[in-house]
C-alpha cells in the first residue's frame, strides 16, 4: 500500500471513530455517574439507526433526513430516561452482576421489539442531503458525509467538555463521578440527576445511530456488535472518561482501519489477510492497555463502591436430607431411557440439560466461590467444542480421545485469557472475560479454512454403541456426575477455600501466604476445562457445531442457569441449569419472540428473586427448621 | 540481637516525603509502639514493613535477611503475621475456618485438592481460639461477630504461622475504653509468653503509655524520639508536635 493510500485509510478511520465515540462516551457518562454497565446501550445507538431510517423515508428530504437526525437523538434520550426511572431506579444497590444482567435483559427485549416494528431484514436509508457528493483528498474520492463525520466527532466532544466544565449540571456530572455519595449527602437531588445522566447518554448513542443511517443498513445484529465495540472503546479509553473515550475510539477505529487497509500479505511461509483481523486487533489493543494501564488510557482507580453484599452462609457438607435427594435423583435419571421408550424426546432433552448442568457449575465454580464474573464462559464451551469436532473431522481421532483433547483445548485458551481476566476485578473483568469469548467467535468465524466459518463442522456423530441416544445420555449423565462432584471436591478442599478467601478479603488472604491471583487463576483454569467437557459433548450430541451456538447468548444464558439458581448455593447451578435448558427446550420453541421472554424471566430474576431458586428454597428451610 | 532492623527508610508519594530516612530497630520480645499525629507516616512506614508498599530507598533486615520490596505473602512466610487498621475475616467462613486457613497455608496445603479443608488443623485452631478466649464462637460465621470479637480473631490468625513479629496497624481502633485495655492486656500476654515481637501504632495513649516497653515517634515522616515511656512523656520536641508547647502528657497518664 502506497503512503497516501495509508493515509487514506487513516482519514476513513476517522470518520468510523466518530460514531464509536457517540455511544461509547454516552457509556462511560452513564458508568460515571450511576455505576451501571448498561450493555443496552448498543440497542439504543440501533434503534437510533431504525428510528432514524424512518423519520428519512416517511417524511424523505432534508427535513427527514436531518430534523429527522435531531428527532431521533431527542426520542431515544427520552427512552433513556424511561428506562432508567422504570427499571434502573430499582437496582442502583443491587449487585453488580444483577445490574449486568438486567441492562443484558434490555438488549435482549429491545432487539425483539425492533424485529416486530420493522421486521428482519436490513433497512438502508436515503444518502444525506446536501451531502451527495464527494470531495478529492489525496488524490481518492472521500464522500462529503464521512468528512463531515470526522468534524462532528471532535465537535460533540467540545459541546460536552464545556457542558461538564462549566455547567452546573456539568458539575455535578463530575461530582457524582468521584463520589457520589458525597453527593447525595450534600443535598443533590440524586433520581433526577441520574435520569438527566441517562437520557443524555441514551441520547447521544441514538444520535450516533441515527447519524449512520446514510453509510450502513440498519441491521438487528448492530446491538451486540455496537456494544462490544464501545466496551472496548470504554475500557481502552478509561471509564468516566470523555476524552479518553474519543482517544480510544480514533485508536480503535485507526487499527481496524490500517487492518483493512494492509489487506493480504505474503510472507514468504503463507500470506495472512489483515484484513480478517479487525476483531482481533482490536481486542489484543485492549488486552495490551488493560495489562499497562489497568483503568484505561485516561482513567482513573475507580473510587470502592460500598455496595451492600449479600452475606453468605459458610459452606456445610451435605445433609443426610440432601444426599438422599441427590441420590434419588441420580436414580431416577438412571431410569430415564426405559421411561423415556415412549417419547424419545425426554432423553434428548435430558442431555441438553446435563450438559447446561456441567456448563452452568463450571461458571458458578469461578462465579460463587471466586467472585469472578465471568460475561465471557462461551469461550470454553467453544474451545471445547471446536476442539473435539475439528479432531474428529480433520485427523479422524476416536470420540473417546476427542472428548479427553476437549477439555485439554479449553484448559489452554482459559490459562492463557485467565491471566489477564484475574488481574481485574468487577465491570473490568466482566468486560474483559466478554472481550476475549468475542475473539474466540470471531477467529471461529473468520478462519473459514479450519472452522468451516458460519457453516461450521457438520458431521461429528458419536461411533456405535454411543449413537444410541440412551447410551450417549448414560456417557453425559456419567460426566456431568463426575464433574459436579470434582468440583464439589475442590470447593471443599483448601484449594476452594484458598479461592474463596481471596473473594472475601484479598488483602487478608495475601496476608497468610496466600497468593491470590494464581489461586483464581487455577481456578478460572479448572473452570474452563470442566467447561471444555460440556462443549464437547454438545458438539457430540448435536453432530454439529456452529459460531452461532458459541456467541455471547451462550455466555449470558449460563450467567442467567447460575442466578436463577441462586449464586450463593452448591446446589444452584444445577438446579438453574435444569430448570433454564428446560424452559429453553419448551417454552421458548415455541415462539418467534424467544429473546424478549427471556429478557422478562431475567428481570423477574433480578426484581424479585435475587437469591435464585435455590437459595430462596433453602431460606425457606431455614425458617421452618430452626 | 534484634528481630527486624529498619534502615533509612523513605517513601515519597509525589511531592510528598510521606517516610524519610527512617531507622529503628525491634529487640526479641519487644512491645514497641510508633505513635505520632496525624498524617506523620505511621500507615506508610507499616504498609512498607508489612510489603504492601515498596520503599524508595531503605532497608529492612527480619533476623539478618533484607525483605524491603517483597510481596506480603512472602514476607508473611519469613514468620511476620499482622493484623489490619479496620479487621478484615473471611466473612462467608467460620470463626473456626478462617484460623485453619492461615494453618493451612502455614503448611503450605494451599492447593491441595482432595481433603475437606474443613477437616485439617482444627485441634490446632480451635487451641489458638481458645488462647484469644473465641473458643465458644468457633463454628459461628465470623461475619456475625461484633467488632472486638474479629479482632481477637484476627489475632488468632496472625499467630497461626508462629510469627517472629507481630505488625498491628491501630489494633484498637474503633473500640470501647474497656475492650481496648483487655485486648492488649491480651496481646501482651501472648506474646510475653511466646517470646515474639510486637510492633504496633496506637492513637490511644493510655494503652501506649500502660503497654508498650519503647515508643518511636513520627512526625511528617521523621523519626524524632525513640525511648522508654518517661523519656517519651518528657522530650519536648514530642511534646510540640502533640500539643504545641507548655502541655504535657501528664493528664494522658493516670
Amino acid at each position: 500500500m502506497t503512503f497516501t493510500g495509508f493515509l487514506f485509510q487513516a482519514l476513513n478511520g476517522l470518520s468510523t471513530a466518530s460514531g464509536l465515540f457517540f455511544i461509547a462516551v454516552g457509556l462511560s457518562l452513564i458508568f460515571g455517574v450511576t455505576r451501571i454497565v448498561n450493555i443496552a446501550h448498543g440497542s439504543l445507538y440501533m434503534l437510533g439507526t431504525y428510528i432514524a431510517y424512518t423519520f428519512a423515508t416517511r417524511i424523505g428530504g432534508a427535513l427527514g433526513f436531518w430534523g429527522g437526525i435531531v428527532a431521533t437523538a431527542i426520542l431515544v434520550g427520552v427512552i433513556g430516561a424511561l428506562i432508567e426511572v422504570v427499571l434502573l431506579r430499582r437496582i442502583y444497590r443491587a449487585p453488580e452482576l444483577f445490574q449486568l444482567l438486567a441492562t443484558f435483559a434490555l438488549v435482549l427485549i429491545i432487539n425483539d421489539a425492533t424485529l416486530w416494528l420493522w421486521g428482519p431484514e436490513d433497512l438502508l436509508g436515503p444518502r444525506a442531503p446536501g451531502l451527495r457528493g464527494a470531495i478529492e483528498v489525496l488524490g481518492r474520492q472521500l464522500p462529503s458525509y464521512d468528512l463531515f463525520l470526522i468534524v462532528i466527532g471532535p465537535l460533540v466532544l467540545l459541546a460536552l467538555h464545556f457542558t461538564l466544565a462549566g455547567t452546573r449540571f456539568g458539575r455535578l456530572v463530575r461530582a457524582a463521578t468521584q463520589d457520589r455519595e458525597m453527593v447525595g449527602a450534600l443535598g443533590v437531588n440524586q433520581a433526577m440527576l441520574f435520569t438527566a445522566v441517562f437520557a443524555l447518554g441514551a441520547g447521544l448513542a441514538g444520535f450516533g445511530g441515527a447519524l449512520q443511517v446514510a453509510r450502513e443498513p440498519a441491521n438487528l445484529a448492530t446491538d451486540l456488535t455496537a456494544i462490544s465495540d464501545a466496551f472496548v472503546v470504554v475500557v481502552v479509553g478509561g471509564m468516566g472518561s470523555i476524552s479518553g473515550a474519543y482517544l480510544a475510539a480514533v485508536i480503535i477505529a485507526e487499527v481496524k482501519a490500517i487492518c483493512i487497509g494492509i489487506g493480504v500479505v505474503d510472507f514468504g511461509f503463507g500470506s495472512v489477510n489483515f484484513s480478517k483481523l479487525t476483531l482481533v486487533a482490536e481486542f489484543l489493543v485492549m488486552a495490551v492497555v488493560l495489562i499497562a494501564r489497568p483503568y484505561g488510557l485516561l482513567g482513573r482507580a475507580q473510587a470502592v463502591v460500598r455496595s451492600i453484599a449479600e452475606p453468605e452462609e459458610p459452606l456445610r457438607p451435605a445433609t443426610p436430607a440432601l444426599k438422599a435427594l441427590g441420590a434419588v435423583v441420580l436414580a431416577l435419571l438412571l431410569c430415564l431411557p426405559l421411561l423415556a421408550q415412549s417419547s424419545p424426546y425426554l432423553l434428548i432433552l435430558g442431555i441438553d440439560v446435563l450438559i447446561a448442568v456441567i456448563f452452568a457449575a463450571s461458571l458458578h465454580f469461578i462465579m460463587g466461590p471466586g467472585g469472578m464474573h465471568s460475561f465471557g464462559h462461551a469461550a470454553y464451551f467453544g474451545l471445547g467444542a471446536y476442539g473435539a469436532a475439528l479432531l474428529v473431522k480433520g485427523l479422524a481421532v476416536p470420540m473417546g480421545l476427542a472428548l479427553v483433547a476437549a477439555p485439554l483445548v479449553a484448559l489452554a485458551g482459559a490459562l492463557l485469557f485467565g491471566w489477564f481476566a484475574v488481574r481485574l476485578s468487577g465491570v473490568y473483568l466482566a468486560m474483559l472475560t466478554l472481550a476475549f469469548a468475542q475473539i474466540v467467535w470471531a477467529t471461529v468465524f473468520q478462519w473459514e479454512e479450519l472452522t468451516g466459518g458460519s457453516n461450521g463442522v457438520i458431521g461429528v456423530w458419536p461411533p456405535p454403541p454411543f449413537d444410541r441416544t440412551s447410551v450417549y445420555f448414560l456417557l453425559t449423565l456419567a460426566l456431568a456426575v463426575i464433574a459436579v462432584l470434582l468440583l464439589r471436591r475442590l470447593l471443599f478442599a483448601p484449594f476452594g477455600y484458598a479461592m474463596r478467601a481471596g473473594r472475601d478479603s484479598a488483602l487478608r488472604a495475601e496476608a497468610i501466604g496466600i497468593d491470590v491471583k494464581r489461586v483464581h487463576w487455577l481456578g478460572f483454569a479448572v473452570a474452563g476445562a470442566v467447561c471444555g467437557v460440556a462443549g464437547g459433548l454438545f458438539a457430540f450430541a448435536k453432530g454439529s457445531i456452529s459460531p452461532e451456538t458459541i456467541h455471547i447468548n451462550r455466555s449470558i444464558d449460563g450467567l442467567v442457569m447460575v442466578l436463577l439458581g441462586g449464586i450463593q448455593t452448591l446446589s444452584g447451578p444445577i438446579v438453574g441449569a435444569s430448570v433454564f435448558a428446560t424452559l429453553q427446550d419448551t417454552v421458548m420453541r415455541q415462539t418467534e419472540y424467544w429473546r424478549a421472554l427471556l429478557g422478562l424471566i431475567i428481570l423477574l430474576l433480578v426484581l424479585a428473586f435475587p437469591q435464585g431458586i435455590a437459595g430462596a428454597l433453602a431460606a425457606l428451610w431455614r425458617r421452618v427448621k430452626p | 540481637m534484634s528481630v527486624l532492623e529498619v534502615r533509612s527508610l523513605s517513601k515519597a508519594f509525589g511531592g510528598v516525603r510521606a517516610v524519610s530516612e527512617v531507622s529503628f530497630a525491634i529487640g526479641q520480645g519487644q512491645f514497641l509502639a510508633m505513635i505520632g499525629p496525624n498524617g506523620a507516616g505511621k500507615t506508610t512506614c507499616f504498609n512498607i514493613i508489612n510489603g504492601q508498599l515498596a520503599p524508595d530507598s531503605g532497608d529492612m533486615l527480619l533476623a539478618g535477611k533484607n525483605i524491603a520490596g517483597l510481596q506480603p505473602r512472602a514476607i508473611w512466610r519469613l514468620g511476620v503475621g499482622r493484623t489490619f487498621q479496620v479487621a478484615a475475616t473471611f466473612g462467608s467462613m467460620t470463626v473456626v475456618e478462617n484460623v485453619q486457613m492461615a494453618l493451612i497455608s502455614h503448611a503450605g496445603e494451599i492447593y491441595r485438592l482432595w481433603r475437606p479443608a474443613a477437616s485439617r488443623h482444627r485441634e490446632a485452631a480451635l487451641a489458638l481460639l481458645e488462647q484469644v478466649g473465641m473458643r465458644q464462637a468457633a463454628d459461628r460465621p465470623s461475619r456475625e461477630l461484633a467488632y472486638g470479637d474479629v479482632k481477637r480473631v484476627e489475632l488468632a490468625i496472625a499467630l497461626a504461622n508462629e510469627p517472629r513479629l507481630l505488625l498491628m496497624d491501630e489494633p484498637t481502633a474503633g473500640m470501647g475504653a474497656g475492650e481496648r485495655h483487655d485486648l492488649i492486656a491480651l496481646v501482651k500476654r501472648l506474646v510475653v509468653e511466646r517470646g515474639i515481637s510486637v510492633l504496633f501504632t496506637e492513637h490511644s495513649m493510655d494503652v501506649v503509655f500502660a503497654f508498650a516497653d519503647r515508643i518511636i515517634v513520627l512526625a511528617r515522616g521523621r523519626l524524632i524520639a525513640d525511648g522508654d515511656a518517661a523519656a517519651i512523656r518528657d522530650n519536648a520536641q514530642v511534646r510540640e508536635v502533640y500539643f504545641g508547647t507548655g502541655k504535657t502528657f501528664a493528664g494522658a497518664v493516670s
